[in-house]
């Protein structure tokens, strides 16, 4: 039987979620005699135009030369997965829709002119059709693992969109929010971290996305009683994942500007 | 031997070291109280010392906190965030394991823990109610699960009468607490430099004549009455309607009540309620296949009736709003529970009060819909 075909992609980003396959040690090898890897600049091999079977693709769409590769590995490809906070939301990088990013270009570059780039960085989905999303900042190698996994047997990835919370009181954790005040944005956050962050007694930075039943305001209004001002909790929301929907609505609506057309 | 059982001795604070080497000598794991990241929370005891001496906790809706203070007492505190539950029912574990073997058939191998036998020092009154609504579920059910099984009948209890209730208290209202009234092995009153301490089993007693302890004076026997009274006195919230089925009755007889919607624009719908209540036993299984596909691991792992998952059926997510979650887990909690365990789930511990991180208080919701007061006014605490 013919191996199944994966390829590597990177968009605008910061080369961290391809880390997730190159850290996965053992399981890489066992990985590599199981499917044919046609792409993967990371890891050295490049075959940009080739048909696969699944293509991971991470970063941000923010060039106009990526508006036309994402087409075309969309066309090349029987499955999309987007791995990352970029590919699936946009990213930090995505701050920048809030601004006028000519006036900054011309802040920070001597010659403007001579950077090819968009005004917006935008999540993959944007642009092609995606069939699975992988969140987090970065992915990790279970996430992947588990989806090239399940493909091999031909099932559906089972990908998780519960609370941060479940994952925490799973390890055990003292709430950091409950207990030391922290404004922890696990209530909101999907899981697949493995609650990480207050796993080390730190407030979660909903770096995975938001949950599937999210409840912003909220929790919003909870860290506000708690005594953080307004501009603090909208920039909770409007972090790694600011342009996924709940997230931007809620930065948006604790900075007080007014949503029509929700 | 056995006319000691039941009779109450005094055990000074300096054996309680002696207590804790019994056990272990017994091949006992000594898991009890101690202070960890701002809270207190079980874990493996070896020395008397590692109690949390003179901290007591403040619990306010969605608030936790603790403060020290001059009593030099290890029980001086209430509760943390979970009870017996995590020690028996494990967050998650496997079940059984699958590989194909070298004929390319199938073979299935369950799973069985190989751990020391709990000893539990300070288990509470509340917590050991809710430890017995457990039971019901994975050992008295038709399909046992074999790994609680094995933990329970192994656990020796240390139970502890409460001499202090934190302000999401309501064990009283509840008819839990706060005196232990549940099966134990041994159990503790704190009182001035020592407890009151007593046999509630055949092992129980076995391990207290080895402390070759004084009988307590009658003095000794009032105060821990008293401590015990305290606590009950000085609880000030209560569940409507004193947790029994006409909270069933009320509840879905309402079921399109406003105040499902008012609750649910509050709720986060992030399941820590569940996680922390003592008497939630919702799981799931999943599996964990390797990557070259030759095995699998079959995982139970906590879940929540808060997420989409746990109403998934057949393509359609049936409660697909956080009402809905909400509605169904108060309704099985305090309403159907009692069709399918012939008790309330709610057992009065305050967890899912003080855990919510934006302070639900199940009883105030309780006192919205049935119109009778949560609060315990001054003048009847008597």
């Amino acid at each position: 039987m013919e191996k199944m075909r994966i390829a590597v992609h990177k968009f605008t980003s910061c080369d961290g979620c391809q880390l997730a396959f190159l850290n996965a040690g053992e399981d890489l090898l066992t990985l590599s005699e199981l499917v044919d890897i046609q792409h993967f600049a990371e890891a050295g091999k490049i075959n940009l135009e080739e048909k696969v079977d699944i293509a991971f693709v991470e970063g941000s769409v923010s060039t106009p030369e990526e508006i036309e590769r994402i087409k075309r590995i969309r066309n090349n490809s029987r499955f999309i997965i987007t791995i990352g906070a970029c590919a699936t939301a946009g990213g930090i990088q995505a701050l920048r829709n809030f601004a006028q990013y000519p006036d900054w270009l011309a802040a920070i570059y001597a010659t403007p002119q001579t950077i090819q780039s968009l005004n917006t960085s935008t999540a993959i989905s944007h642009h092609v059709k995606v069939d699975w999303e992988l969140w987090g900042c970065p992915v990790n190698t279970k996430q992947v693992l588990d989806a090239i996994r399940s493909l091999l047997f031909h099932a559906t990835p089972r990908i998780k969109n519960d609370s941060v919370c479940l994952e925490c009181k799973r390890k055990n954790n003292v709430c950091v929010l409950v207990a030391k005040k922290q404004p922890c944005m696990g209530p909101v956050t999907q899981t697949g971290c493995g609650a990480l962050c207050p796993t080390l007694n730190r407030a979660c930075y909903a770096c995975y996305g938001p949950q599937e039943n999210t409840n912003t305001t909220s929790l919003g209004n909870w860290f506000e009683y708690l005594g953080f001002n307004k501009e603090k909790i909208a920039q909770q929301f409007l972090h790694i994942n600011n342009q996924a929907p709940a997230f931007k609505n809620a930065g948006q609506y604790f900075k007080g500007i007014k949503i029509v057309n929700q | 031997m056995t006319d000691k059982i039941n009779k109450e001795l005094f055990l000074p604070y300096t054996h309680l070291q002696q207590l804790i080497e019994l056990l272990k000598q017994d091949g006992f794991n000594c898991v009890g109280p101690q202070v960890r990241d701002g809270a207190i929370v079980y874990d493996t005891l070896n020395h008397a010392d590692q109690l949390p001496w003179g901290i007591r906790d403040h619990q306010l809706p969605g608030e936790y906190s603790l403060e020290s203070i001059p009593d030099h007492k290890a029980f001086a505190f209430a509760n943390g965030p979970q009870a017996i539950k995590p020690l028996l029912f494990k967050t998650r574990e496997p079940m059984w394991k699958v590989v194909r073997n070298d004929q390319g058939k199938l073979e299935f191998i369950p799973y069985q823990a190989k751990e020391k036998p709990i000893a539990i020092f300070g288990a509470r009154s509340c917590d050991l109610v809710a430890m017995a609504i457990q039971d019901k579920v994975f050992i008295a059910d038709k399909n046992p699960d074999p790994r609680y099984h094995e933990r329970r009948e192994k656990l020796f209890i240390i139970a502890v009468n409460c001499s202090y209730s934190s302000e999401n208290c309501f064990c009283v209202s509840a008819g839990t607490g706060p005196q232990v009234r549940n099966p134990f092995d041994i159990l503790l009153t704190e009182i001035n430099n020592g407890f009151v301490i007593k046999a509630g089993s055949e092992n129980g007693n076995k391990i207290i004549i080895q402390l070759n302890l004084n009988d307590v004076t009658p003095p000794q026997q009032n105060e821990a009455q008293q401590n015990v009274e305290n606590a009950a006195n000085m609880q000030t919230k209560r569940i409507p309607l004193n947790n029994t089925s006409q909270l069933r009755d009320l509840l879905f007889n309402n079921l399109e009540h406003p105040r499902w919607q008012e609750v649910a624009d509050r709720c986060l719908s992030c399941g820590n309620c569940t996680s922390v209540c003592p008497t939630c036993f919702c799981h799931s299984e999943i599996n964990h296949p390797s990557i070259d596909g030759s095995n699998s691991e079959h995982i139970s792992e906590w879940d929540s009736c808060f997420t989409a998952g746990h109403s998934y059926i057949s393509g359609k997510i049936i409660r697909d709003d956080t009402r809905k979650r909400y509605r169904q887990w108060l309704t099985h909690k305090v309403g159907s529970w009692f069709d399918q365990f012939d008790s309330s789930g709610c057992v009065g511990c305050g967890r899912c009060i003080t855990w919510c991180p934006v302070g639900i208080d199940i009883t105030e919701e309780l006192a919205a819909i049935s119109g009778e007061s949560n609060i315990i006014s001054a003048k009847n605490n008597k």
